[in-house]
Protein backbone atom coordinates (compact mmCIF):
# COMPACT_ATOMS: atom_id res chain seq x y z
CA UNK A 1 0.00 0.00 0.00
CA UNK A 2 1.39 3.34 -1.15
CA UNK A 3 1.96 5.33 1.86
CA UNK A 4 0.18 8.89 1.32
CA UNK A 5 2.65 11.64 2.60
CA UNK A 6 1.42 13.25 5.78
CA UNK A 7 0.24 16.68 5.80
CA UNK A 8 2.91 19.03 7.65
CA UNK A 9 1.48 20.52 10.76
CA UNK A 10 0.99 24.40 10.61
CA UNK A 11 3.42 25.95 13.58
CA UNK A 12 2.49 28.63 15.73
CA UNK A 13 5.50 31.06 15.87
CA UNK A 14 5.75 34.92 17.04
CA UNK A 15 7.15 37.32 14.20
CA UNK A 16 10.15 37.94 16.06
CA UNK A 17 10.82 34.51 15.58
CA UNK A 18 9.89 33.72 12.75
CA UNK A 19 12.10 36.53 10.90
CA UNK A 20 14.93 34.66 13.35
CA UNK A 21 14.51 31.51 10.74
CA UNK A 22 17.13 31.81 7.96
CA UNK A 23 18.07 28.36 8.44
CA UNK A 24 16.98 25.66 5.68
CA UNK A 25 17.01 22.30 5.09
CA UNK A 26 15.55 18.91 3.64
CA UNK A 27 15.20 15.80 5.22
CA UNK A 28 15.96 14.22 1.67
CA UNK A 29 17.83 14.18 -1.26
CA UNK A 30 14.33 14.00 -3.55
CA UNK A 31 14.40 17.50 -5.22
CA UNK A 32 10.16 17.20 -4.39
CA UNK A 33 11.38 16.74 -0.60
CA UNK A 34 9.66 19.51 1.79
CA UNK A 35 11.93 22.27 2.54
CA UNK A 36 11.76 22.95 6.38
CA UNK A 37 12.99 26.61 8.02
CA UNK A 38 14.62 25.74 11.36
CA UNK A 39 13.27 27.74 14.06
CA UNK A 40 15.57 29.35 16.60
CA UNK A 41 13.52 26.87 19.50
CA UNK A 42 14.54 23.84 18.04
CA UNK A 43 11.76 22.95 15.73
CA UNK A 44 11.37 22.60 11.70
CA UNK A 45 8.41 24.55 9.71
CA UNK A 46 7.55 23.77 6.70
CA UNK A 47 3.98 25.20 7.50
CA UNK A 48 2.84 28.08 9.54
CA UNK A 49 -0.31 29.36 10.85
CA UNK A 50 -0.60 33.34 11.27
CA UNK A 51 -3.21 35.52 12.60
CA UNK A 52 -2.71 38.90 13.48
CA UNK A 53 -3.53 42.95 12.06
CA UNK A 54 -2.97 43.36 8.42
CA UNK A 55 -0.89 47.01 8.19
CA UNK A 56 -0.21 47.83 4.56
CA UNK A 57 -1.06 45.54 1.63
CA UNK A 58 1.18 46.81 -1.59
CA UNK A 59 1.42 45.56 -5.74
CA UNK A 60 5.12 45.37 -5.75
CA UNK A 61 5.30 43.26 -9.23
CA UNK A 62 6.77 44.57 -12.36
CA UNK A 63 5.48 42.67 -15.43
CA UNK A 64 2.48 40.97 -13.70
CA UNK A 65 0.67 41.61 -10.12
CA UNK A 66 2.60 40.58 -7.44
CA UNK A 67 1.00 41.43 -3.96
CA UNK A 68 2.95 41.71 -0.82
CA UNK A 69 1.09 41.98 2.34
CA UNK A 70 2.89 43.10 6.50
CA UNK A 71 0.67 41.51 8.93
CA UNK A 72 1.66 42.78 12.82
CA UNK A 73 1.80 40.51 15.97
CA UNK A 74 0.93 42.08 19.47
CA UNK A 75 5.03 42.62 20.10
CA UNK A 76 4.98 44.99 16.92
CA UNK A 77 6.92 42.31 14.61
CA UNK A 78 5.79 42.13 11.24
CA UNK A 79 5.21 38.99 9.31
CA UNK A 80 6.09 40.04 5.24
CA UNK A 81 3.84 38.08 2.67
CA UNK A 82 3.81 37.19 -1.02
CA UNK A 83 1.24 36.21 -3.44
CA UNK A 84 1.31 36.36 -7.42
CA UNK A 85 -0.15 34.50 -10.00
CA UNK A 86 0.47 30.91 -8.85
CA UNK A 87 -1.25 31.74 -5.51
CA UNK A 88 -4.25 33.55 -6.85
CA UNK A 89 -6.54 33.24 -4.13
CA UNK A 90 -4.21 34.46 -1.55
CA UNK A 91 -3.25 37.27 -4.29
CA UNK A 92 -6.99 38.58 -4.78
CA UNK A 93 -7.46 38.71 -0.70
CA UNK A 94 -4.86 40.93 -0.51
CA UNK A 95 -5.84 43.27 -3.15
CA UNK A 96 -9.02 43.41 -1.96
CA UNK A 97 -8.29 43.88 1.90
CA UNK A 98 -8.32 47.37 3.12
CA UNK A 99 -5.89 47.18 6.12
CA UNK A 100 -6.11 47.45 8.84
CA UNK A 101 -7.58 44.01 9.36
CA UNK A 102 -7.32 40.75 11.60
CA UNK A 103 -6.43 37.68 9.35
CA UNK A 104 -5.73 34.54 9.11
CA UNK A 105 -2.82 33.36 7.28
CA UNK A 106 -2.38 29.77 6.54
CA UNK A 107 1.24 29.42 4.33
CA UNK A 108 4.83 28.18 3.34
CA UNK A 109 7.65 29.87 5.07
CA UNK A 110 10.01 31.09 2.29
CA UNK A 111 14.01 32.63 2.72
CA UNK A 112 15.69 34.60 0.22
CA UNK A 113 19.25 36.61 0.01
CA UNK A 114 19.60 40.00 -0.48
CA UNK A 115 22.64 41.92 -1.99
CA UNK A 116 23.96 42.49 1.16
CA UNK A 117 23.72 38.88 2.07
CA UNK A 118 20.85 38.97 4.23
CA UNK A 119 18.24 36.71 4.68
CA UNK A 120 14.89 37.62 4.90
CA UNK A 121 12.30 35.22 5.63
CA UNK A 122 8.74 35.13 4.30
CA UNK A 123 5.11 33.72 3.83
CA UNK A 124 4.00 32.19 0.40
CA UNK A 125 0.31 32.13 1.44
CA UNK A 126 -1.82 29.59 0.74
CA UNK A 127 -4.77 31.41 2.27
CA UNK A 128 -5.69 34.01 3.71
CA UNK A 129 -9.13 34.99 5.48
CA UNK A 130 -10.55 37.79 7.78
CA UNK A 131 -11.35 36.84 10.96
CA UNK A 132 -12.21 38.04 14.15
CA UNK A 133 -10.98 39.93 17.27
CA UNK A 134 -11.25 36.67 19.22
CA UNK A 135 -9.56 34.39 16.86
CA UNK A 136 -6.29 36.60 17.17
CA UNK A 137 -6.66 36.85 20.86
CA UNK A 138 -6.68 32.68 20.83
CA UNK A 139 -4.16 32.61 18.16
CA UNK A 140 -1.47 34.70 20.61
CA UNK A 141 -2.84 32.49 23.43
CA UNK A 142 -1.87 29.25 21.53
CA UNK A 143 1.41 30.83 20.07
CA UNK A 144 2.38 31.63 23.38
CA UNK A 145 2.03 28.38 24.56
CA UNK A 146 3.25 26.80 21.60
CA UNK A 147 6.51 28.81 21.70
CA UNK A 148 6.99 28.37 25.34
CA UNK A 149 6.68 24.54 25.18
CA UNK A 150 9.46 24.60 22.38
CA UNK A 151 11.98 27.04 24.90
CA UNK A 152 11.41 24.43 27.73
CA UNK A 153 12.18 21.51 25.46
CA UNK A 154 15.27 23.34 24.30
CA UNK A 155 16.27 24.43 27.88
CA UNK A 156 16.07 21.03 29.10
CA UNK A 157 18.24 19.84 26.28
CA UNK A 158 21.49 21.20 27.74
CA UNK A 159 24.34 21.06 25.82
CA UNK A 160 26.89 21.29 28.29
CA UNK A 161 25.75 18.44 30.07
CA UNK A 162 25.71 15.54 28.02
CA UNK A 163 24.83 13.09 30.95
CA UNK A 164 21.78 14.98 31.67
CA UNK A 165 19.61 12.06 30.36
CA UNK A 166 17.72 13.57 28.49
CA UNK A 167 17.54 12.85 24.83
CA UNK A 168 19.17 15.19 22.59
CA UNK A 169 16.32 16.62 20.03
CA UNK A 170 17.79 16.34 16.39
CA UNK A 171 16.29 19.86 16.21
CA UNK A 172 17.45 21.42 19.09
CA UNK A 173 20.60 20.19 18.62
CA UNK A 174 20.22 21.62 14.70
CA UNK A 175 19.45 25.13 16.33
CA UNK A 176 22.37 25.44 18.21
CA UNK A 177 24.52 24.30 15.78
CA UNK A 178 23.40 26.84 13.30
CA UNK A 179 21.94 29.99 15.40
CA UNK A 180 23.78 32.11 18.13
CA UNK A 181 20.51 33.79 19.74
CA UNK A 182 19.99 32.86 23.25
CA UNK A 183 16.13 31.32 23.40
CA UNK A 184 15.19 33.56 26.52
CA UNK A 185 14.48 36.19 23.86
CA UNK A 186 11.91 34.13 22.83
CA UNK A 187 10.54 33.54 26.12
CA UNK A 188 10.72 37.29 26.37
CA UNK A 189 8.20 37.43 23.34
CA UNK A 190 5.55 35.38 24.59
CA UNK A 191 5.59 37.13 28.13
CA UNK A 192 5.04 40.92 26.11
CA UNK A 193 2.20 39.07 23.89
CA UNK A 194 0.41 37.69 26.73
CA UNK A 195 0.73 41.30 28.60
CA UNK A 196 -0.43 43.01 25.51
CA UNK A 197 -3.90 40.98 25.50
CA UNK A 198 -4.06 41.65 29.82
CA UNK A 199 -3.42 45.21 28.53
CA UNK A 200 -6.29 45.42 26.10
CA UNK A 201 -8.49 43.59 28.76
CA UNK A 202 -7.56 46.33 31.89
CA UNK A 203 -8.12 49.25 28.85
CA UNK A 204 -11.69 47.22 28.29
CA UNK A 205 -12.64 46.94 31.74
CA UNK A 206 -11.80 50.61 32.61
CA UNK A 207 -13.56 52.05 29.48
CA UNK A 208 -16.95 50.03 31.13
CA UNK A 209 -16.59 52.13 34.35
CA UNK B 1 -24.54 -5.47 42.14
CA UNK B 2 -22.53 -6.46 45.33
CA UNK B 3 -19.36 -7.70 44.73
CA UNK B 4 -19.76 -10.94 45.84
CA UNK B 5 -22.61 -11.12 43.47
CA UNK B 6 -20.74 -10.02 40.87
CA UNK B 7 -18.28 -13.41 41.80
CA UNK B 8 -21.16 -15.49 41.85
CA UNK B 9 -22.58 -14.87 38.45
CA UNK B 10 -18.58 -15.22 36.94
CA UNK B 11 -18.73 -18.58 39.00
CA UNK B 12 -21.90 -19.49 37.72
CA UNK B 13 -21.21 -18.49 34.56
CA UNK B 14 -18.19 -21.34 34.31
CA UNK B 15 -20.38 -24.09 35.46
CA UNK B 16 -23.51 -23.22 33.85
CA UNK B 17 -23.51 -26.12 31.27
CA UNK B 18 -22.24 -28.63 33.79
CA UNK B 19 -24.52 -28.18 36.54
CA UNK B 20 -27.65 -27.20 37.81
CA UNK B 21 -26.49 -24.76 40.21
CA UNK B 22 -28.23 -20.87 40.91
CA UNK B 23 -26.18 -17.54 41.42
CA UNK B 24 -28.45 -17.71 44.59
CA UNK B 25 -26.61 -20.81 45.87
CA UNK B 26 -23.46 -19.68 44.96
CA UNK B 27 -23.73 -16.13 46.57
CA UNK B 28 -24.81 -17.73 49.65
CA UNK B 29 -21.78 -20.20 49.96
CA UNK B 30 -19.50 -16.95 49.62
CA UNK B 31 -21.51 -14.73 52.08
CA UNK B 32 -21.00 -17.62 54.52
CA UNK B 33 -17.65 -18.02 54.11
CA UNK B 34 -16.71 -14.00 53.43
CA UNK B 35 -19.17 -12.80 55.78
CA UNK B 36 -19.43 -15.31 58.86
CA UNK B 37 -15.80 -16.94 58.61
CA UNK B 38 -14.08 -14.02 57.49
CA UNK B 39 -12.02 -15.85 54.81
CA UNK B 40 -11.02 -13.10 52.29
CA UNK B 41 -12.78 -13.15 49.25
CA UNK B 42 -10.18 -14.74 47.20
CA UNK B 43 -10.03 -17.21 48.98
CA UNK B 44 -13.80 -17.63 49.36
CA UNK B 45 -14.15 -17.72 45.65
CA UNK B 46 -11.54 -20.09 45.37
CA UNK B 47 -13.01 -22.79 47.84
CA UNK B 48 -15.80 -22.48 46.38
CA UNK B 49 -14.95 -23.35 42.85
CA UNK B 50 -13.04 -26.00 43.92
CA UNK B 51 -16.29 -27.21 45.59
CA UNK B 52 -18.37 -27.23 42.23
CA UNK B 53 -15.34 -28.35 40.14
CA UNK B 54 -15.34 -31.95 42.21
CA UNK B 55 -18.92 -32.11 41.95
CA UNK B 56 -18.49 -32.00 38.30
CA UNK B 57 -16.01 -34.21 38.01
CA UNK B 58 -14.24 -31.67 36.47
CA UNK B 59 -10.21 -30.00 36.03
CA UNK B 60 -9.44 -26.44 37.11
CA UNK B 61 -8.19 -26.40 33.60
CA UNK B 62 -10.97 -27.08 32.11
CA UNK B 63 -12.63 -23.94 33.24
CA UNK B 64 -13.10 -20.33 31.28
CA UNK B 65 -12.67 -19.95 27.08
CA UNK B 66 -11.88 -23.69 26.45
CA UNK B 67 -8.07 -22.71 25.48
CA UNK B 68 -7.68 -20.01 27.69
CA UNK B 69 -8.49 -17.40 25.31
CA UNK B 70 -8.51 -13.93 26.98
CA UNK B 71 -11.72 -12.34 27.44
CA UNK B 72 -11.21 -8.84 25.32
CA UNK B 73 -13.01 -5.69 24.69
CA UNK B 74 -13.65 -4.83 21.36
CA UNK B 75 -11.70 -1.30 21.59
CA UNK B 76 -8.35 -3.47 22.91
CA UNK B 77 -8.33 -5.49 19.52
CA UNK B 78 -5.26 -4.58 18.03
CA UNK B 79 -3.80 -7.19 16.23
CA UNK B 80 -4.57 -9.72 13.39
CA UNK B 81 -4.86 -13.55 14.30
CA UNK B 82 -5.40 -13.81 17.95
CA UNK B 83 -7.63 -16.03 19.33
CA UNK B 84 -10.20 -14.08 21.92
CA UNK B 85 -13.01 -14.42 23.65
CA UNK B 86 -15.89 -11.47 23.56
CA UNK B 87 -19.26 -10.51 24.82
CA UNK B 88 -20.62 -8.38 22.24
CA UNK B 89 -24.16 -6.99 20.80
CA UNK B 90 -24.90 -7.33 17.38
CA UNK B 91 -25.91 -4.02 16.11
CA UNK B 92 -26.20 -4.55 12.48
CA UNK B 93 -26.65 -7.25 10.25
CA UNK B 94 -25.50 -6.93 6.38
CA UNK B 95 -26.04 -8.53 3.33
CA UNK B 96 -23.32 -11.53 2.88
CA UNK B 97 -21.78 -10.86 -0.93
CA UNK B 98 -20.55 -14.29 -1.01
CA UNK B 99 -22.10 -17.47 -0.28
CA UNK B 100 -18.96 -18.51 1.90
CA UNK B 101 -20.60 -15.82 4.30
CA UNK B 102 -23.19 -16.80 6.40
CA UNK B 103 -23.79 -13.75 8.09
CA UNK B 104 -21.53 -10.03 8.12
CA UNK B 105 -22.35 -7.24 10.51
CA UNK B 106 -20.84 -5.30 13.09
CA UNK B 107 -20.47 -6.12 16.99
CA UNK B 108 -20.87 -3.92 19.67
CA UNK B 109 -19.56 -3.44 23.22
CA UNK B 110 -18.83 -0.48 25.87
CA UNK B 111 -16.06 -0.08 24.19
CA UNK B 112 -16.62 0.54 20.96
CA UNK B 113 -17.62 -1.82 17.49
CA UNK B 114 -16.05 -4.31 14.96
CA UNK B 115 -16.97 -6.11 12.48
CA UNK B 116 -17.74 -9.58 11.91
CA UNK B 117 -17.99 -12.20 10.09
CA UNK B 118 -19.37 -15.49 9.90
CA UNK B 119 -18.32 -18.51 7.66
CA UNK B 120 -21.42 -20.83 6.15
CA UNK B 121 -19.35 -23.68 6.49
CA UNK B 122 -18.53 -23.26 9.93
CA UNK B 123 -21.96 -24.12 11.00
CA UNK B 124 -22.95 -21.55 13.96
CA UNK B 125 -26.73 -21.00 14.88
CA UNK B 126 -27.44 -17.68 13.42
CA UNK B 127 -27.33 -14.04 15.38
CA UNK B 128 -30.02 -12.19 15.84
CA UNK B 129 -29.88 -8.11 15.39
CA UNK B 130 -29.97 -6.37 18.33
CA UNK B 131 -29.14 -10.42 20.81
CA UNK B 132 -26.28 -10.29 22.98
CA UNK B 133 -24.22 -13.26 22.90
CA UNK B 134 -20.70 -14.67 24.80
CA UNK B 135 -18.77 -15.79 21.78
CA UNK B 136 -15.74 -17.74 22.45
CA UNK B 137 -13.18 -18.57 20.64
CA UNK B 138 -13.07 -15.95 17.97
CA UNK B 139 -10.16 -14.93 15.77
CA UNK B 140 -9.39 -11.20 14.92
CA UNK B 141 -7.99 -10.05 11.80
CA UNK B 142 -7.10 -7.20 10.23
CA UNK B 143 -7.74 -5.23 6.27
CA UNK B 144 -6.16 -1.84 5.78
CA UNK B 145 -5.79 -0.68 9.66
CA UNK B 146 -9.38 -1.74 10.26
CA UNK B 147 -9.61 -5.16 12.12
CA UNK B 148 -12.47 -7.24 12.22
CA UNK B 149 -13.13 -10.68 14.19
CA UNK B 150 -14.20 -14.17 12.30
CA UNK B 151 -16.65 -16.59 13.89
CA UNK B 152 -15.00 -20.45 12.99
CA UNK B 153 -15.98 -24.07 13.22
CA UNK B 154 -14.63 -24.08 16.47
CA UNK B 155 -16.47 -20.86 18.23
CA UNK B 156 -19.25 -21.30 20.66
CA UNK B 157 -22.28 -18.70 21.20
CA UNK B 158 -24.11 -18.26 23.30
CA UNK B 159 -26.82 -15.92 23.80
CA UNK B 160 -27.03 -13.80 26.88
CA UNK B 161 -30.19 -12.47 28.69
CA UNK B 162 -28.84 -8.78 28.91
CA UNK B 163 -28.50 -5.94 27.09
CA UNK B 164 -25.46 -4.10 25.87
CA UNK B 165 -24.99 0.36 25.45
CA UNK B 166 -22.79 -0.11 22.82
CA UNK B 167 -19.99 2.69 23.36
CA UNK B 168 -19.27 4.93 20.44
CA UNK B 169 -15.70 5.02 19.14
CA UNK B 170 -16.02 8.95 19.19
CA UNK B 171 -13.07 11.23 18.81
CA UNK B 172 -13.27 15.17 19.98
CA UNK B 173 -10.01 17.35 18.23
CA UNK B 174 -9.55 21.05 17.98
CA UNK B 175 -7.58 23.41 16.12
CA UNK B 176 -7.84 25.99 13.58
CA UNK B 177 -9.61 24.97 10.19
CA UNK B 178 -6.51 25.26 8.05
CA UNK B 179 -7.40 23.99 4.81
CA UNK B 180 -10.85 23.18 2.73
CA UNK B 181 -10.23 20.56 0.55
CA UNK B 182 -10.70 19.89 -3.39
CA UNK B 183 -14.17 18.11 -3.50
CA UNK B 184 -15.94 20.17 -1.14
CA UNK B 185 -18.56 22.48 -1.01
CA UNK B 186 -22.04 22.03 -3.51
CA UNK B 187 -20.90 18.39 -4.92
CA UNK B 188 -23.01 16.09 -7.09
CA UNK B 189 -23.44 12.30 -5.92
CA UNK B 190 -24.82 9.54 -8.30
CA UNK B 191 -28.08 8.50 -8.01
CA UNK B 192 -28.12 4.72 -8.37
CA UNK B 193 -29.80 2.71 -5.77
CA UNK B 194 -27.30 2.82 -2.56
CA UNK B 195 -24.37 4.45 -4.77
CA UNK B 196 -23.37 7.89 -3.88
CA UNK B 197 -20.40 8.33 -5.05
CA UNK B 198 -19.34 11.90 -6.04
CA UNK B 199 -19.06 12.48 -9.23
CA UNK B 200 -16.58 13.88 -11.09
CA UNK B 201 -16.71 15.70 -14.20
CA UNK B 202 -20.46 14.32 -14.39
CA UNK B 203 -19.13 10.75 -14.52
CA UNK B 204 -19.57 8.17 -11.76
CA UNK B 205 -16.49 5.79 -10.76
CA UNK B 206 -19.20 2.81 -11.25
CA UNK B 207 -22.07 3.75 -13.31
CA UNK B 208 -20.70 6.41 -15.54
CA UNK B 209 -22.29 9.40 -17.21
CA UNK B 210 -25.15 10.20 -14.86
CA UNK B 211 -27.23 12.83 -13.57
CA UNK B 212 -26.22 13.11 -10.51
CA UNK B 213 -28.53 14.57 -6.97
CA UNK B 214 -26.60 18.09 -5.50
CA UNK B 215 -25.01 17.45 -2.17
CA UNK B 216 -23.00 19.70 0.56
CA UNK B 217 -20.10 18.91 2.16
CA UNK B 218 -16.32 19.78 3.26
CA UNK B 219 -13.53 18.04 4.06
CA UNK B 220 -11.30 20.27 5.90
CA UNK B 221 -7.95 20.21 7.82
CA UNK B 222 -8.31 21.01 11.74
CA UNK B 223 -4.57 21.85 12.70
CA UNK B 224 -3.61 22.85 16.68
CA UNK B 225 -0.02 23.53 16.00
CA UNK B 226 1.23 19.99 16.59
CA UNK B 227 -1.41 17.54 14.95
CA UNK B 228 -3.73 18.04 12.08
CA UNK B 229 -6.62 15.71 11.76
CA UNK B 230 -8.97 15.45 8.29
CA UNK B 231 -12.71 16.21 9.48
CA UNK B 232 -15.81 16.10 6.72
CA UNK B 233 -19.12 17.58 7.42
CA UNK B 234 -21.85 16.09 5.72
CA UNK B 235 -24.60 18.11 4.28
CA UNK B 236 -26.06 18.96 7.66
CA UNK B 237 -22.85 19.84 9.17
CA UNK B 238 -21.42 21.49 6.78
CA UNK B 239 -25.00 23.82 6.87
CA UNK B 240 -24.09 24.20 10.58
CA UNK B 241 -20.61 25.12 9.74
CA UNK B 242 -21.56 27.61 7.34
CA UNK B 243 -24.68 29.36 7.76
CA UNK B 244 -25.39 28.23 3.69
CA UNK B 245 -28.26 25.46 3.14
CA UNK B 246 -28.34 23.21 0.10
CA UNK B 247 -30.91 25.36 -1.82
CA UNK B 248 -28.82 28.66 -1.04
CA UNK B 249 -25.59 26.99 -2.58
CA UNK B 250 -27.66 25.65 -5.59
CA UNK B 251 -29.33 29.62 -6.20
CA UNK B 252 -25.71 30.64 -5.51
CA UNK B 253 -24.09 28.07 -8.15
CA UNK B 254 -27.17 29.05 -10.27
CA UNK B 255 -26.58 32.99 -10.75
CA UNK B 256 -22.96 32.33 -11.14
CA UNK B 257 -23.21 29.30 -13.60
CA UNK B 258 -20.34 27.72 -11.25
CA UNK B 259 -21.06 25.41 -8.11
CA UNK B 260 -17.33 26.60 -7.10
CA UNK B 261 -18.43 29.34 -6.05
CA UNK B 262 -20.00 28.07 -3.16
CA UNK B 263 -16.33 26.49 -2.05
CA UNK B 264 -15.40 29.90 -2.36
CA UNK B 265 -18.16 31.34 -0.37
CA UNK B 266 -17.67 28.74 2.63
CA UNK B 267 -13.93 29.67 3.17
CA UNK B 268 -13.99 32.51 3.48
CA UNK B 269 -16.65 32.25 5.93
CA UNK B 270 -14.53 29.36 8.24
CA UNK B 271 -10.83 29.36 7.17
CA UNK B 272 -8.42 30.45 10.15
CA UNK B 273 -11.35 30.36 12.40
CA UNK B 274 -10.80 27.46 15.55
CA UNK B 275 -13.39 24.98 16.16
CA UNK B 276 -13.56 21.72 18.25
CA UNK B 277 -15.52 18.81 16.51
CA UNK B 278 -16.54 15.21 17.33
CA UNK B 279 -17.73 12.40 15.72
CA UNK B 280 -16.46 8.65 15.01
CA UNK B 281 -13.35 8.18 12.32
CA UNK B 282 -13.54 6.74 9.18
CA UNK B 283 -10.26 6.01 7.66
CA UNK B 284 -8.04 8.70 8.23
CA UNK B 285 -11.01 11.13 8.63
CA UNK B 286 -13.57 12.31 11.77
CA UNK B 287 -16.83 12.37 10.80
CA UNK B 288 -18.25 14.99 12.26
CA UNK B 289 -21.63 15.09 14.30
CA UNK B 290 -21.14 17.86 16.49
CA UNK B 291 -19.27 20.90 16.00
CA UNK B 292 -18.51 24.42 18.41
CA UNK B 293 -16.85 27.14 16.83
CA UNK B 294 -14.27 27.98 20.00
CA UNK B 295 -14.95 31.93 19.71
CA UNK B 296 -14.39 32.56 23.37
CA UNK B 297 -11.64 34.87 24.63
CA UNK B 298 -8.80 33.25 25.07
CA UNK B 299 -7.06 33.47 28.90
CA UNK B 300 -3.50 34.15 28.85
CA UNK B 301 -3.21 34.25 32.21
CA UNK B 302 -2.14 30.46 32.96
CA UNK B 303 -0.16 30.72 30.34
CA UNK B 304 1.37 33.63 31.42
CA UNK B 305 2.49 32.82 34.99
CA UNK B 306 4.09 29.61 33.37
CA UNK B 307 6.37 32.13 31.31
CA UNK B 308 7.27 34.18 33.85
CA UNK B 309 7.77 31.72 35.89
CA UNK B 310 11.04 29.41 33.68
Amino acid sequence: MATTPTREVARRVFAGEFNDSTYTFKESDDERAPVYVLLPTGERANRVFVVGTLMETEDVGTDSEYWQGQVIDPNGDRFYMYAGQYQPDAAAMLRELEPPAYVAVVGKPRTYETDEGEVNVSIRPESISEVDAATRDRWVVETAERTLERVQAFEADAPDDPDDGATVDEYVAMARQQYDRPVENYRRLVVEALESLEADDELEASADD
Amino acid sequence: MTDLRTHATEIHEQFADQLEVSVDEIEERLDTLVNEYKVPVSEARRSVTNTYLDEAGMERDDLGGGGGNEQVQLADVDAPEEWVDITAKVVELWEPRSDAVAQVGLLGDETGTIKFTKWSKSDLPTLDEGGVYHLRNVVTDEYQGRFSVKLNRTTVVEELDEDIEVGDEDVTVEGALVDIQSGSGLIKRCPEEDCTRVLQNGRCNEHGEVDGEFDLRIKGVLDDGETVHEVLFDREGTEDLTGIALEEAKDMAMDALDTSVVADEMRADVLGRYYRVSGPTFGRYVLVDEMERLSDPADPEAVLIKARSI
